[in-house]
């Protein structure tokens, strides 16, 4: 009986371990001819933390669309860990390890911060799995630590409607957390926040981003520097400039596009 | 038990997500009280069968505060599930009344009138099984189902929802009467099934027969409000809630929402087919006139009066609906149809709850801060811990 729920070990273990955990290849979309990206090609490492820039425009979320399985894409390739995700459908993308924060808080309004969390806790995801689903002690104390991290044990009670702009990312950022993706996905996390609200959303982020690969869009170039191993720079569709965050910044073409104004 | 407060706090801890809250428990007591006890108790054997009738629309209104309320799918063809469970419910009943020796002044004994009145001279293949009860039993239950499985996966993994779902259920529901209608010599046509006699031997026409099956009736309605209570209490009952809100976001939580979506409509089909087959021992025939659009748009005003998101409140709107249909049209036939369309209108415009959210709203509250004025000074006269009381 456990045997068929625990995930089987990969087949074909014998082939070398793929050096990236994600590997975008030429991967174009376009939207009736509008190609809003264009050969986009970059590689993200095992624990590293990648910041996607680029003006408006730029084709930074779509880029997390297509590799999220939001978006289809209209040629290249997306391999994580080896595993071709173009094909994939949303849901099965997210089983194999990519978490995904949307822009706008993305929440169950309905749902208290508890449920909110319970959904997003990786067990009972098929339909059946679903209905026996126990609420047992393992879940319980997984989702009271991360509301606790998340600064939230005090509203697990509490309609997520009810919860302010701030709260709501961070309960978010909490969804993500218990799903333990490999790869994290983050969409401007600290855009629209009040100053004290981005402080400790950038404490956060720094506890949550340890032991995974991120891939992040911000703008706001003071947490860019701060958290980036790597930048990628992305204008019309295309990538710009990447790199180390000193080497992009002296980037004159970047300079020209995006940073100079 | 010694230590007042460690038990306080293992209850909550325990008790946090129970299967059913007090006032809950309150509820499906009442209700199993007035179709079990009260009813029967009131009303004489014709009312009491009316009744009946009535209660198996309450399965629909019940699958659809599953389907509708809860996953947000609204569908205007649960008709066609009712009218299937009820179809594969005649079907055995028909056959069984159509002996050999009963029919034997037509011209192929043994098959059921309306199909010797159309010439055919051979049992369809498709009739073939319901000569078995437990077979019938099966699938007056499984068609439906595997039939509301095929509409939705079809749709859901297309990604079809909302009103285009709506519009499709209902037009299958016309096409469904239109079928049966045009099919009279497999189904009976415009009049139905009709003359149906005995279930296994048992004569379903007596009193007697008619009083029993009204307490199997109520007894599989509990049943089923039980299992409906399970699915929105279980995790997928919450995830149908989420689907409900961002469809969206749920995949990306991880769940193929396709998949929850065919569950919800499947079981909303299963309930309906249920109703279905009861009705069909209840009031003794079954014909398209409640398979098609307006029977299944009335389901969907009783599941809305009573309170899209209450089990309790379905079965309670079903019956006032009913009742009401009952006795205005007895005076009134030709305005019924204005109040049903009045009804729902007002069920939209100021109550969108139905019933039950008036007594969420409105009474409930009332009630416990009566409840805790009357409960406030018991702290003081409950001696201090550790007293031993005995």
């Amino acid at each position: 009986m456990n045997a068929a729920i625990l995930p089987s070990p990969v087949v074909g273990a014998e082939a070398a371990p793929p050096d990236y955990l994600l590997a975008v290849e030429a991967l174009t979309v376009s939207f009736d001819g509008f190609k809003a990206v264009n050969d986009v090609s970059f590689y993200v490492d095992p624990d590293e933390i990648r910041v996607i820039i680029g003006p408006n425009g730029a084709g930074k979320t779509t880029v997390l669309d297509l590799i999220c399985g939001r978006t289809k894409a209209s040629a290249g390739s997306i391999k994580y860990k080896g595993q071709e995700l173009t094909k994939l459908s949303e849901s099965a993308i997210v089983q194999a390890g990519v978490g995904r924060k949307f822009q706008t808080p993305s929440i169950y309004d309905d749902l208290t911060v508890f449920e909110n969390l319970e959904i997003s806790f990786p067990r009972g995801r098929s339909v059946f799995g679903a209905l026996t689903f126990k609420r047992d002690a393992e879940v319980r104390d997984r989702i009271h630590a991360i509301a606790e991290t998340i600064f939230l044990k005090d509203q697990l009670k509490e309609r997520a409607e009810f919860l302010s702009h701030g709260q709501k990312q961070w309960l978010e950022i909490g969804m993500l957390l218990i799903q333990d993706p490999e790869l994290l996905m983050l969409d401007e996390p600290v855009a629209g926040m009040s100053v004290g609200e981005r402080i400790k959303t950038a404490e956060l982020l720094n506890q949550i981003i340890k032991g995974r690969s991120v891939l992040v869009i911000e703008h706001d170039m003071k947490f860019v520097e701060d958290i980036a191993h790597r930048v990628t720079v992305l204008h019309q569709g295309k990538v710009l400039s990447e790199g180390s965050m000193d080497r992009v910044k002296n980037d004159p073409k970047v300079i020209e596009v995006y940073l100079g104004h | 038990m010694t230590n007042p407060v460690q038990t306080l706090t293992k209850s909550v801890t325990v008790n946090d997500n129970p299967f059913m809250k007090p006032v809950e428990w309150l509820s499906l007591f009442l209700l199993a009280g007035v179709i079990l006890v009260v009813l029967p108790l009131m009303l004489d054997g014709f009312r009491l069968n009316l009744v009946g009738k009535y209660l198996t629309y309450a399965f629909v209104a019940l699958g659809l505060v599953i389907c509708w309320g809860y996953a947000g799918i609204l569908s205007l063809g649960q008709g066609v599930f009712f009218g299937l469970g009820g179809y594969g419910m005649a079907m055995y009943l028909k056959l069984e009344a159509s002996s050999i020796e009963n029919t034997k002044i037509q011209s192929t004994p043994g098959i059921p009138d309306f199909m010797d009145w159309n010439q055919i001279t051979a049992l369809p293949w498709f009739w073939q099984p319901f000569k078995s009860l437990p077979l019938t039993i099966v699938l007056a239950v499984a068609v439906p189902v595997l039939f509301a499985m095929l509409i939705s996966f079809a749709m859901f993994k297309r990604r079809v929802g909302g009103t285009y779902f709506a519009i499709i259920t209902q037009a299958i529901a016309a096409i469904l009467t239109i079928l049966i209608v045009g099919q009279q010599g497999y189904t009976g046509g415009i009049n139905g099934i009709t003359d149906l006699r005995t279930l296994h031997g048992w004569d379903i026409r007596t009193d007697s027969a008619k009083f029993i099956l009204y307490f199997v009736n109520g007894g599989l309605l509990i049943a089923c409000i039980l299992a409906a209570q399970y699915v929105k209490k279980s995790k997928l009952g919450r995830i149908l809630v989420a689907m409900r809100d961002k469809e969206d976001r749920v995949r990306f939580s991880g769940y193929s929402v396709a998949g929850f979506k065919v569950f919800a409509f499947c079981f909303a089909a299963g309930l309906a087919a249920i109703g279905g087959a009861m009705f069909t021992l209840q009031v003794g025939f079954m014909s398209p006139s409640f398979v098609g659009i307006v029977p299944s748009i009335e389901m969907v005003i009783y599941a809305a009066v009573g309170g899209r998101l209450s089990l309790f409140g379905a079965v309670w709107g079903t019956l006032l609906v009913n009742w009401a249909k009952t006795s205005f049209s007895e005076s009134f036939p030709d305005l019924w149809l204005f109040g049903l369309g009045a009804l729902f209108i007002a069920v939209v415009l100021a109550f969108p709850n139905g019933l039950a959210g008036i007594w969420r709203e409105h009474i409930e509250p009332r009630l416990t801060r009566r409840a805790k004025s009357l409960q406030a000074p018991e702290p003081a006269i409950v001696p201090p811990h550790g007293a031993p009381a005995e």
